[in-house]
Parts: structure tokens; sequence; C-alpha cells
């Protein structure tokens, strides 16, 4: 890359700000993550490896183990993930490939007008009217269940991966919907057959993503699943309370006192969890740089 | 000059096309005969791809287009209401001007046709790629590799693969867009060659990719210009005694 000498101090004073601008958000980061070390690492060494991977969070009694909680988030981030899947990848299709162009125009705005919904909105729609349905419909003890927040989760990592599934499909080059439609492929053909196959690590992409967006999500999961920390180990246990580890950190967050032992607990979960979104937006990004390296569909 | 023939394939009758009221192509009326090498030649933008593409209705999902004319298959309206698309465009192949193998392997490749036609019998789709290889005069290369990744072949053989895979469904015509473009001239050569052996079977149109590709491989060669067909000849002559002085003008090389 050749470099161009600044010519007067208008010109250095830009390339200086762009820079610091530059290196300032990659300082911040890492400073999020040492201060996160640094709060949460003692746990680590304060908590015994079989009480902080046990069965039982009670921190008043000195009880640690964040099984359940991570359980609890896995649980519903896959369950939120199975129900936004195909009903986000459908409505991609639909936008992408069958609606007719004043449609698209509409729809594509108004999904990424949900994605600005506050959690806490959503959190607030869940408790008053999807848990009681739930509560109903299921036959559940109670409406705050792991499965009710599921659906908001779903819903709220829907606007995600219609997004990045769309963007993907419309990189599927024409000429190969051309040579399907030429093998005389029907319209259904040629998107379940050879668009979607072409688009699909977008789509693995897209649900990378909308399941990072899941797993962080706090506030509207907070509100919805009861918080008990149980273990979600039962057949019934989607239809029971459970406790994720965003809820646990912000609700004990403001009780704990600085520099305890629960203190340094939650700030453990804190890494766990950062480590687990980190691996899930490796994983999709990995599947995107394979794509740009097998030089396929751009 | 020659509009009519007996029997034509395809009779394209006083065929306009507009794309946003921009007309591409003007009043084009021309006979394809059957079970020969019919070449539409002539310099970018004279609507060449265009009139291909509307014989199999591929334009169809291309919005804002208007078309005025008929164009028959065995004297056939392709644009009658009630005509089944689909069954059209597999009596109407394409190879288009770039290789497009599909995401799968060689065998996938050729059977991607039958396979949406519901062909199921594990024998019969033997027959199908070993036919259709053969008469792409693919089958000698690729016999020992039906199973690995069709992306993996050269460009000149992806596309042999291409045309064996619009083969695989027996279609009666083949149109061929620029089937060469982006090859070398051996696969050029080798392309052309399993042309002749074709055209025994099949009806094809090819739009060539140079006046000389057009002058080795066509039977007929009609030449267009912005739109119009300026000239249409039987066999070679028009590129030897062409009667249009455009087309005299195109054929030595003065421009294009």
């Amino acid at each position: 890359m050749s470099k161009t000498t600044p010519t007067c101090w208008t010109e250095f004073a830009v390339e200086a700000l762009v820079r610091v601008a530059g290196f300032s958000a990659i300082g911040f980061v890492l400073l999020i993550f040492l201060f996160l070390l640094r709060e949460g690492v003692p746990a680590f060494f304060e908590i015994a490896p079989g009480n902080l991977f046990g069965t039982r969070w009670y921190p008043t009694f000195d009880l640690f183990g964040t099984l359940p909680l991570i359980l609890g988030s896995a649980l519903i981030t896959v369950t939120a993930i199975v129900i936004a899947l195909p009903l986000g990848v459908a409505t991609a299709v639909f936008v992408r490939e069958v609606a007719p162009g004043w449609a698209r125009e509409i729809l594509k705005p108004m999904i990424e007008v949900l994605a600005g919904i506050p959690s806490v909105v959503l959190g607030f729609f869940g408790m008053t009217l999807i848990a009681p349905l739930v509560r109903q419909v299921f036959g559940a003890p109670t409406g705050l269940t792991a499965f009710t927040g599921a659906l908001i989760l779903a819903y709220m990592a829907l606007p995600t991966l219609i997004s990045v599934a769309e963007d993907a499909l419309d990189a599927v080059p024409r000429s190969y919907r051309d040579a399907a439609l030429a093998m005389g492929a029907t319209s259904w053909q040629t998107i379940w057959r050879v668009v979607a196959p072409a688009a699909r690590s977008g789509i693995v992409t897209a649900v990378m993503l909308g399941m990072g967006r899941a797993i962080g999500e706090t506030m509207a999961v907070m509100m919805v699943t009861g918080n008990a920390a149980r273990m979600p180990v039962s057949l019934d246990s989607l239809f029971r309370p459970v406790r994720t580890m965003t809820a646990t950190i912000a609700a004990e967050m403001g009780e704990v006192a600085a520099g305890s032992t629960h203190y340094h607990a939650l700030f453990g979960i804190g890494i766990i969890l950062f480590v687990l979104t980190f691996v899930i937006n490796l994983t999709a990004a990995s599947a995107l740089f394979q794509k740009r390296r097998r030089g396929g569909l751009r | 000059m020659l509009t009519e023939i007996a029997n034509p394939k395809i009779r394209i009758e006083h065929v306009s096309y507009a794309y946003d009221g921009e007309e591409v192509l003007r009043d084009v009326t021309l006979d394809v005969p059957a079970n020969a090498v019919t070449a539409f030649f002539g310099p970018a933008g004279g609507g060449k791809t265009t009139l291909l593409r509307l014989i199999n209705r591929l334009n169809d999902l291309v919005e804002g287009t208007h078309l005025t004319g008929q164009i028959l298959l065995d004297g056939q309206d392709v644009y009658a209401t009630g005509t089944n698309i689909a069954r059209l465009r597999r009596r109407v192949g394409m190879v288009f001007a770039l290789p497009l193998p599909l995401p799968g392997t060689v065998r996938e490749n050729v059977l991607y046709g039958p396979r949406l036609a519901g062909e199921r019998d594990r024998s019969r789709q033997e027959e199908i790629v070993v036919r259709s290889l053969r008469q792409a005069a693919l089958w000698d290369e690729v016999k020992d590799r039906l199973d690995g990744p069709a992306s993996a072949l050269s460009g000149g053989q992806q596309q042999r693969l291409c045309i064996a895979r619009s083969l695989a469904l027996e279609p009666e015509v083949l149109l061929l867009d620029e089937p060469t473009s982006g090859l070398d001239p051996i696969s050029t050569a080798k392309v052309e060659e399993s042309l002749l052996e074709l055209k025994q079977h099949y009806t094809i149109i090819i739009v060539p990719h140079s006046v000389q590709q057009a002058a080795r491989v066509a039977d007929h060669a009609a030449f267009f210009l912005m739109g119009a067909l300026i000239e249409y000849q039987p066999g070679k002559r028009i590129f030897t005694t062409p009667h249009d002085k455009r087309t005299e003008d195109y054929v030595t090389g003065r421009f294009g």
C-alpha cells in the first residue's frame, strides 16, 4: 500500500483523527475485556471447580453452580432458533423471490423496524399476553417458562435472521436462476434446489448472528422466564421456569457487595457468556470466510 | 433474402420486443430449420441473445417488457395462454456464455434436469449420464470422475458439461449463447466438433462469439444489427457473397 505524504496540516489532522477513532474502538473492546477478566477471573480461584460448575446456584449459601444458568441459556436459545429458523428463511425467500416489487419495498423497512423495538417492550408484551396464553394452552403451572422466553427471543432474532438470509439469497448470481429455469425447473424448484442451497453459508451466518443476539438478550428474557435457577433436564423443562446467565447478572449485580465472591462469580458468568458469544461469532465469520476462499458465490 | 422455409422447427413472425420502452428487437421474421445449426451473429447489442431468451421464455421474469409478434415451435405459439413453461424449457434447452456448473458432482449436474422432471429410475439415470456426456464429447475425459466435484473440471470441460446437462433432458432445440466466449481455442474446437455430431439429432441455434466461428459452424446464418434482422441466408453464402452492404462490411471486418 502506498502512502501519500500529508501536504498540509488539515490533511494531517484528518488522518490523525481517523486513526485515533479507529484505534480507540479496538482499545475500548480490549479494556472491557480486561476489566471483565480482572473482576471475573478471581471467581475461578475462589470457588472450587466442583462448586462453580455444580448444579445449584444459591449464592447466600455459597453455592455457585453455574450449570443450570448455562443450560437455561442454551435451552431457550436453541428453542428460539428452532422456531425462528424456518420462519426467518421462509420470510426471506418470500421477500426476495416471491413478493412483487412493491410488496418488497414495504416489507423490507418494516422488518428493519422490528429490530428497533426495545426489548423491555417485548418483555412486557410477553408477560401480559404470551405468558397467560402459554399457561392455558400447555397447562403449565405458570406462564413464565423457558418456552415463553424462547418465543420472545425467536421474535427478536427474526429481523437479523431475515435481513442476512435475504442478502445471501440476493447474492446468488442471476445466472444460477437462469440455468435452473432453462432446465425446466419451476420457480419453486429453482428456489429450493438451486438458490437456497447456493445461499446456504449465508443462511448459516444468519442463524449464527440470530443466535448471538438471542444468547446475549437480558431484559425480555428476565421478564418472561420466571428466573428459577433449576436444572432444565427433565422432559417438561421447556414449560417450567428457567434462569439464564444474563438474567442472573442483571438481577443480582445491584445487590452484591463489590469484591465479594458472589461479585466475582457474576463476572465469571460474564466471562463464560463472552466466550460463548465469541465462539458463535467466530463460527459465523469462518463460514463466511470459507465461502469467500472457495471463490464460489460472492 | 430467405425468410420462409418449408416445415421450419421454429418460426419467428414479426417479433418486436422492448425493455422499458426501448426497442431491442424490431419486426424480426425468420424460420429456423430442423437438424441444422443456425447462427445469429452481429455486433453486440443487436438483440441476438434477447431473441434466444424469448424462444424458451427465459425473459418472462424480467419486468417492464413488451413483446409483439409470434414465436412458433412446431407450429405452436410458445406464448399461447396455457403453455406449460417448464415443459417448453425442457424441449428447448439453453447453454449460457459462462460455464456454470451447479454445486455438486459431475453426475449430479447431468442429472439435475431429469431429476427435476421426476426421473427416479437408477438405470435410466445411468443411461442418461453416459448418453449426454458422450454427445457432448466429454465422456472420455470424465468417465473416471463422475462423482468428483464439477467445479474441478477445466473451463472447457465445464462448458461441455453444461451442454451435456441440457442434452440430458433430450430437448428438441438447443440454444447456445456464445458458448465458447470464455474458452481457449482447443476447447472451442472440441465444442464446435460436438455441434456437428449434435445437429443430427437436434435443432441448434448458436450465437457465435465471432464471425469466424459463425462461418465455421453455421448451416444457416442470420445477421443482426441494432435489433433488426439485416440478412438471412442458407449455407455459407452470407460470408462469401452477402447481399447487404452492412453485412459485407461486418463480415469483412470493416466494423464490429
